[in-house]
């Protein structure tokens, strides 16, 4: 009965091992959407920050082998019996019902592989959940280690405030804010041609690059929920009425980055996008000095380069 | 290979009836008896599930393309509205599909298929029990079914949203978009609606836990019980807790929308994420409920099949109470985003996980029953090794969304409407096949054509699985879901999953065809058409069994398992 037991999961491993190609990482695959999906995606978008890369490493070099080792072992085991146990090829059933050591092993090693699992687990979230302050370390993309990246205290906090159905900005040191709404495609092609349907907004959220920001999300206080996130961040936090959550970021990468509405808000909750532009630190500066000069958006925005 | 105890009960289940069975609608109307009742039970799931399915094929039909191609038409029908009004009615619309699917699916398909369906016509027969233990409750519990369905119908029609139609948030019904965001009606009628099925519930949960309890014929102690009779006390007990929360919580939602308090509304001190703790806690043993029921199923079919006795009896009994316990305690992992402090996500990571250890020993004994057994690969059995891999899939999918570092990235994407379906359409759902297919012969004595049962679950195998595989995709890449539209690079696994629901459509026509052609050629299936695997009460009764059996209780001998 063991020695069938082992040469079972011989058989498993090696299907398994065949199949490997198949899960090689977002990062090796290339090609993925980095701040947007690409057409016919099928992996998590390109990280920019270091809990982006955390995700993306535990889920595909941690949770994505195990559940495709057990769906694979669990297959063959079913294409063994089918194969094996056949009427045909079995004509008289046995009649066992126990088997105390198998028992223990498929208690005790699932149990085994939950924990594996649980500690970059654990590890992920408190990083997620813990406000930067220049000193922790962060886990990045080695999510088995006890923290390697630096992230600096946060020099921009950002209030994003859910509305029906846009969202508000302000920078909330710097006392100003603007509403970012969806375009339609009209709108797209005429003042930001090439930008994706659906995602591109006409007021872009702007931040600077490695910078820490820290985001305070709420919502209107006579509204309903709304979620802020950007896959490209790893960021999602629920937009509550009368709750001020809060997240943080740290992009290393210029460029536009979105994300959408994912909380269901009622008949625009597709059309409420989120659209961040990460620019340089000095290009921030300029631009905001020029918002709290002028408290007009259009005209801050006027000091970047154009996308 | 029936044991002498039930031979005695066949025997004498026909005799010493001074009474004739009822007839016309009185029947049905007025019934008090458990096979009719259940039957009343699956066919209105049946019915339910067409509208439910409905539903869910406009929306794909929808999203199979990106851009608006066919709601704002629908809008434009239903309620008479033109232009941009059309496409704000369409959008809005589409969360009031949204809605209605779930709902339909989980509170009037899935739960009176397997609790009112199965349960009541099985348990009581698996148990050598007459009847339940009140027939008359059992009538009323059915018949509260159809107000609460046509309740929910009837919302549609009512205003939502200031100059709209239906209630669009969500089978979930977060406030404050069901409050605030729904000043109309409709949100009243779905809450009376799932007001009356709660209570439907919670009467046949009653009368389950009291006839399993008590009612067992002589020598069937707990541990010689089946484990069907097993899933369903599990869930009854499920049920009994779980409900009143979910009573509860609507019932604030209905007091903060018509009689001014405000439980959901901060601007009185409320707080919107207290609905959510309390509905998940409903909420999750919800899920338990609508699965353990097809756990039992399962078992008994993969034991008859195999020709052999289900691998670990004790063990599989037990985890399903110890999945129904530990259901209790992980409802926040549908809640990470919230704003839930660290410490209390990383509890609800690790109780979530727990969950598996269970769960994996029934996935695991489940094989091992199989193995060294004498397989016949007749219809209910497909579907029986289908649910344990296509279940495993959807299991596994659950142990990635419990870890709320990687639950940031995929929550309310299609990563989560991937798992779910795999665990209710490609579990529950095929579940409750399995067990049709098992038991039809029973409950009305004749046989399927078995190349048609068999070409029914191939397709709806492949359709099922190229609709929902995908969606797991669209979750990484980040489509978010309950979105009538998307942005164009999410095109391509749309458009596959809806191919796939279109050969899901035809899989439903060779059902209807085959259940049809079953009840036209009126092939005799005799007592027990499965052979010497099928051990419980049940097979030692005609088909159909008598209006009334055991009359004189069966013995169970010591020596009898289950």
């Amino acid at each position: 009965m063991t020695g069938q037991f082992f040469k079972k999961m011989g058989a498993a491993a090696a299907s398994a091992l065949a199949l490997s190609p198949i899960m090689a990482s977002a990062q090796e695959i290339g090609a993925v959407g980095r701040g947007h999906p690409e057409p016919g995606q099928f992996h998590l978008q390109e990280s920019v920050t270091p809990i982006m890369d955390s995700i993306v490493a535990f889920h595909d070099g941690i949770l994505m082998w195990t559940i495709s080792l057990i769906v694979v072992f669990v297959l063959a085991l079913l294409v063994i019996i089918v194969v094996r146990f056949n009427a045909k090829a079995n004509p008289v059933p046995a009649r066992f019902t126990h088997n105390t050591l198998i028992e223990i092993v498929w208690t005790v090693v699932p149990i085994l592989v939950l924990v594996v699992i649980a500690i970059p687990s654990f590890g992920v979230l408190s990083d997620q959940m813990t406000m930067p302050d220049g000193e922790r370390k962060y886990l990045g993309a080695n999510v088995f280690s006890m923290g390697e990246v630096d992230v600096p205290a946060p020099t921009l906090t950002v209030k994003a405030s859910g509305e029906q159905w846009y969202w508000n900005y302000e920078y909330v040191d710097q006392g100003v804010a603007f509403d970012s709404n969806m375009l339609n495609e009209d709108e797209i092609a005429a003042t930001k041609p090439g930008q994706p349907r659906l995602l591109a907004v006409n007021n872009e959220l702007v931040v600077p690059v490695n910078t820490t920001v820290r985001m305070q999300i709420t919502a209107s206080p006579s509204g309903v929920i709304h979620a802020f996130a950007v896959p490209s961040f790893g960021i999602k936090v629920d937009a509550v009425p009368g709750r001020l959550n809060e997240t943080w970021f740290n992009s290393r990468e210029t460029g536009m980055f979105y994300g959408q509405c994912s909380e269901l808000c009622g008949k625009d909750h597709a059309f409420m996008p989120i659209g961040v532009r990460v620019v340089t630190a000095e290009e921030f500066e300029t631009f905001i000095a020029a918002f709290e000069e002028s408290r007009d958006y259009a005209v801050a925005v006027a000091t970047l380069p154009a996308l | 290979m029936a044991n002498t105890a039930s031979l005695e009960a066949h025997a004498t289940g026909h005799a010493g009836h001074d009474h004739h069975t009822p007839t016309g609608w009185r029947r049905w109307v007025f019934s008090t008896n458990h096979k009719d009742i259940g039957i009343m039970y699956l066919v209105f799931s049946i019915v339910a599930g067409v509208i439910g399915g409905l539903l869910s094929g406009l929306m794909r039909l929808e999203l199979q393309e990106p851009g608006i191609q066919i709601f704002h038409g629908l809008a434009a029908m239903a309620y008479g509205l033109e232009g941009d009004a059309a496409l704000d009615g369409g959008k809005h619309m589409f969360n009031v599909f949204v809605s209605a699917h779930a709902l339909i699916m989980v509170f009037f398909t899935v739960m009176p298929a397997t609790m009112g369906g199965f349960a009541n016509y099985f348990a009581p027969l698996m148990i050598g029990a007459p009847d339940t233990a009140f027939p008359r409750i059992n009538n009323i519990a059915f018949w509260l079914l159809p107000p609460a369905l046509l309740l929910t119908i009837l919302s549609m029609f009512f205003e939502g949203p200031s100059g709209a139609m239906g209630f669009g948030g969500g089978w979930t019904a977060y406030p404050p978009l069901a409050t605030v965001g729904h000043p109309g009606p409709a949100t009243d009628f779905v809450i009376f609606s799932l007001h009356v099925a709660g209570i439907s519930s919670i009467l046949g949960a009653i009368n389950l836990i009291t006839t399993i309890l008590n009612m067992r014929a002589p020598g069937m102690t707990l541990h010689k019980m089946p484990l069907f009779a097993w899933s369903v006390l599990v869930t009854a007990f499920l049920l009994l807790l779980a409900l009143p929360v979910l009573a509860g919580a609507i019932t604030m939602m209905l007091t903060d929308r018509n009689f001014g308090t405000t439980f959901f509304a901060p601007e009185g001190g409320g707080d919107p994420v207290l609905y959510q703790h309390l509905f998940w806690f409903f909420g999750h043993p919800e899920v338990y409920i609508m699965i353990l029921p097809g756990f039992g199923i399962i078992s008994h079919i993969v034991a008859t099949f195999s020709r052999k006795p289900v691998f670990g009896y004790m063990a599989m009994a037990y985890a399903m109470v110890a999945i129904g316990f530990v259901g209790f305690v992980v409802w926040a992992h549908h809640m990470y985003t919230t704003g839930l402090s660290l410490d209390v996500q990383r509890y609800f990571v690790a109780a979530t996980m727990v969950i598996a250890v269970p769960t994996g020993v029934k996935i695991f004994s489940w094989i091992a029953t199989m193995w060294g057994g004498s397989i016949t690969f007749r219809i209910p059995m497909l579907w029986a090794i289908g649910f344990i891999f296509l279940f495993t899939v959807g299991g596994v999918t659950g142990v990635v969304l419990a870890n709320a570092g990687a639950d940031r990235a995929l929550h309310d994407t299609y990563y989560v409407v991937a798992h779910f379906h795999y665990v209710l359409s490609l579990g529950a759902v095929f579940s409750i096949f399995a067990g049709w297919y098992y038991w039809f012969p029973k409950m009305f004595g004749y046989m399927y054509n078995e190349f048609l049962g068999k070409l029914h679950f191939w397709v709806m195998f492949i359709g099922v699985n190229l609709i929902f595989f995908p969606q797991h995709f669209l979750g990484l890449a980040g489509m978010p879901r309950r979105y009538v539209d998307y942005p164009d690079a999410f095109a391509l696994w749309n458009r596959v999953s809806s191919i796939g629901y279109y050969i899901t459509f035809v899989a439903m026509i060779i059902f209807f065809y085959a259940t049809w052609e079953a009840v036209r050629k009126k092939r005799p299936a005799g007592d027990n058409p499965w052979g010497d695997g099928a051990t419980t009460l049940e097979w030692t009764l005609s088909s159909p069994p008598p209006f009334h059996q055991f009359s004189t209780l069966p013995r169970i001998d010591s020596k009898d398992a289950h």
